[in-house]
């Protein structure tokens, strides 16, 4: 083979190895999203259970970053999942162990719940309406469903107080319980609506955003 | 060449298909033109689309006209010699004309876009002090749209106060929309209604539209905002008066609780950031 096809077949080999490699990145990209979890079933309907901590756990790539996660009845099983599973057409209980402090709202307006089946919710067993725009330390908010419910904050001066995921209901928390009937089967957005996101400009940075902290999907199947 | 005069087969040419084609346009294609006719100013804008469509046709026609004939009649039959063809030499009457009829053009659709705005501002926003304020502003219902990432919320002045997830508007009624944010710079756009004003955070933009018969609208976010901006949107509702008041004395009833919590209504929507957000 002579020089010149030898430099040829050189450059040919490495421009296909980088085709080859971009298209798996593109491929990768586009078919990456973050994982998902599904409401518990039972006779009742279906029952998505959330908890929230100040900063992900340590081997997070954020490991500083507030984030919303997706636990079982007990605030055990903690897995880094923001799109959540319910089904169509069923009443979607949805019980929130927050862990976080009291951010604050910008627009007081959220601090009253929306579209839930009561109009309220409750808060650490208490039936709920509203709670102090100043003490809410996230949202959970489906706008195109309608329904927004502000999540109370752990007091300043709370004993025992969890830093990073996992939280255990030994540490302090609040928590929020609150039904919504789904409709027609659909992909929505969720998102929080405090600007709960430390160390960025007015809170609306970072896990703000980005999917997979303080928003992700709603996938009613 | 020939004594075929091609400058006034051109002008036939152009005459007869500009005329058929600014018909065909004005007939069909006007009526079906965005925004609607959800509004005043929604169906003013379709006027003026109609408008300059109907003056780019000719100038469209002329284009094409003299491309098509050029490609037939002045094409090189014989392939075998490739010649060029005569120099291009200037022309005095020709280039008056063009100055003449383009700089009549362009004035014309300079005071014609400045008379529309004025009338009535178009349903852009004017900022806070607007100079196109149509005639009976003063008896126009307020309603402040307030952005954030990623939602618009609504307040009404005229209502003690009150503020809601969603927009109602009774029918036949004027609104002036008072567009402000609470974080970033969004873009308050209710398609059907032909309003779209830029929401800057602390500032007050003012729009003006008069709405017609009951039509749901869509509300988009019109400039790219953060993460959820292609999700920032929602259907509005113009109904009748009688149903608008039912509405707004439900929602009234409903947000009791947050309505003691806001503010006192202010054109600006900009508190103090609150504990950690800060």
């Amino acid at each position: 083979m002579s020089g010149y096809a030898k430099r040829v077949t050189g450059i040919v080999v490495v421009a296909a190895a980088a085709c080859v490699l971009l298209g798996l990145y593109i491929g990768l990209y586009l078919t990456n999203q973050p994982g998902s979890a599904s409401a518990a079933q039972s006779p009742a309907g279906a029952h998505l259970y959330l908890g929230t901590v100040p900063a992900s756990e340590g081997t997070d790539p954020h490991p500083s970053w507030v984030s919303y996660y997706a636990v079982d009845a007990a605030s055990r099983n903690w897995r880094h999942d923001t799109t959540f599973v319910v089904p169509a057409n069923t009443v979607v209980t949805v019980t929130i162990y927050n862990y976080d402090g009291q951010s604050g709202l910008r627009n007081p307006f959220i601090s009253q719940s929306q579209g839930t089946l009561s109009g309220g919710f409750t808060l650490d067993g208490k039936p709920t309406r509203q709670i102090g725009p100043d003490t809410a330390s996230h949202i959970f908010a489906i706008p195109e469903l309608g329904v927004s419910v502000p999540v109370y904050g752990v007091p300043d001066d709370a004993k025992n107080q969890c830093a990073n995921a996992p939280c255990g209901l030994a540490t302090a928390h609040s928590t929020t319980t609150f039904s919504f009937r789904t409709g027609k089967p659909g992909v929505y957005r969720w998102q929080c609506f405090v600007p709960c996101a430390a160390g960025y400009i007015q809170g609306w940075g970072g896990p703000m955003q980005t999917v997979g902290y303080m928003d992700g999907f709603v996938k009613v199947v | 060449m020939s004594d075929v005069n091609h400058w006034r087969r051109v002008v036939l040419w152009w005459l007869g298909t500009s005329i058929v084609a600014t018909l065909l346009v004005v007939l069909f294609l006007a009526p079906i033109l965005p925004p609607g006719n959800g509004s005043v100013e929604a169906s003013g804008q379709v006027v003026d689309n109609t408008v300059l469509l109907g003056i780019s046709t000719p100038i469209a026609m002329a284009v094409l006209v003299y491309f098509i004939y050029a490609l037939i009649v002045f094409r090189e039959r014989d392939t075998t010699a490739v010649l060029d063809g005569p120099a291009i030499r200037g022309d005095a009457r020709i280039q008056t004309w063009w100055l003449v009829v383009t700089t009549g053009i362009v004035l014309f659709l300079a005071g014609y876009g400045t008379v529309r705005m004025l009338a009535d501002g178009a349903g852009g926003g004017q900022g806070p002090n607007p100079i196109a304020k149509p005639a009976g502003a003063a008896r126009a219902l307020q309603v402040q749209v307030i952005a954030q990432q990623w939602k618009f919320t609504y307040r009404w002045p005229s209502y003690g106060g009150v503020e809601t997830a969603t927009l109602e508007l009774p029918s036949n009624r004027m609104i002036e929309f008072h567009v402000t944010s609470l974080d970033v710079i969004h873009s308050f756009w209710a398609y059907q209604l032909g309003v779209k004003a830029d929401a800057n955070p602390g500032f007050d933009n003012v729009a003006y539209v008069t709405t017609k018969g009951p039509l749901t609208f869509d509300i988009h976010c019109a400039e790219l905002c953060g993460v959820w901006h292609g999700y920032m949107f929602e259907k509005g509702r113009v109904v009748r008066p009688n149903q608008f008041s039912a509405w707004i004395t439900q929602q009234r009833a409903q947000n009791v609780p947050a309505t003691k919590s806001l503010p006192p209504y202010s054109k600006q929507y900009f508190p103090d950031p609150q504990r950690r957000g800060g």
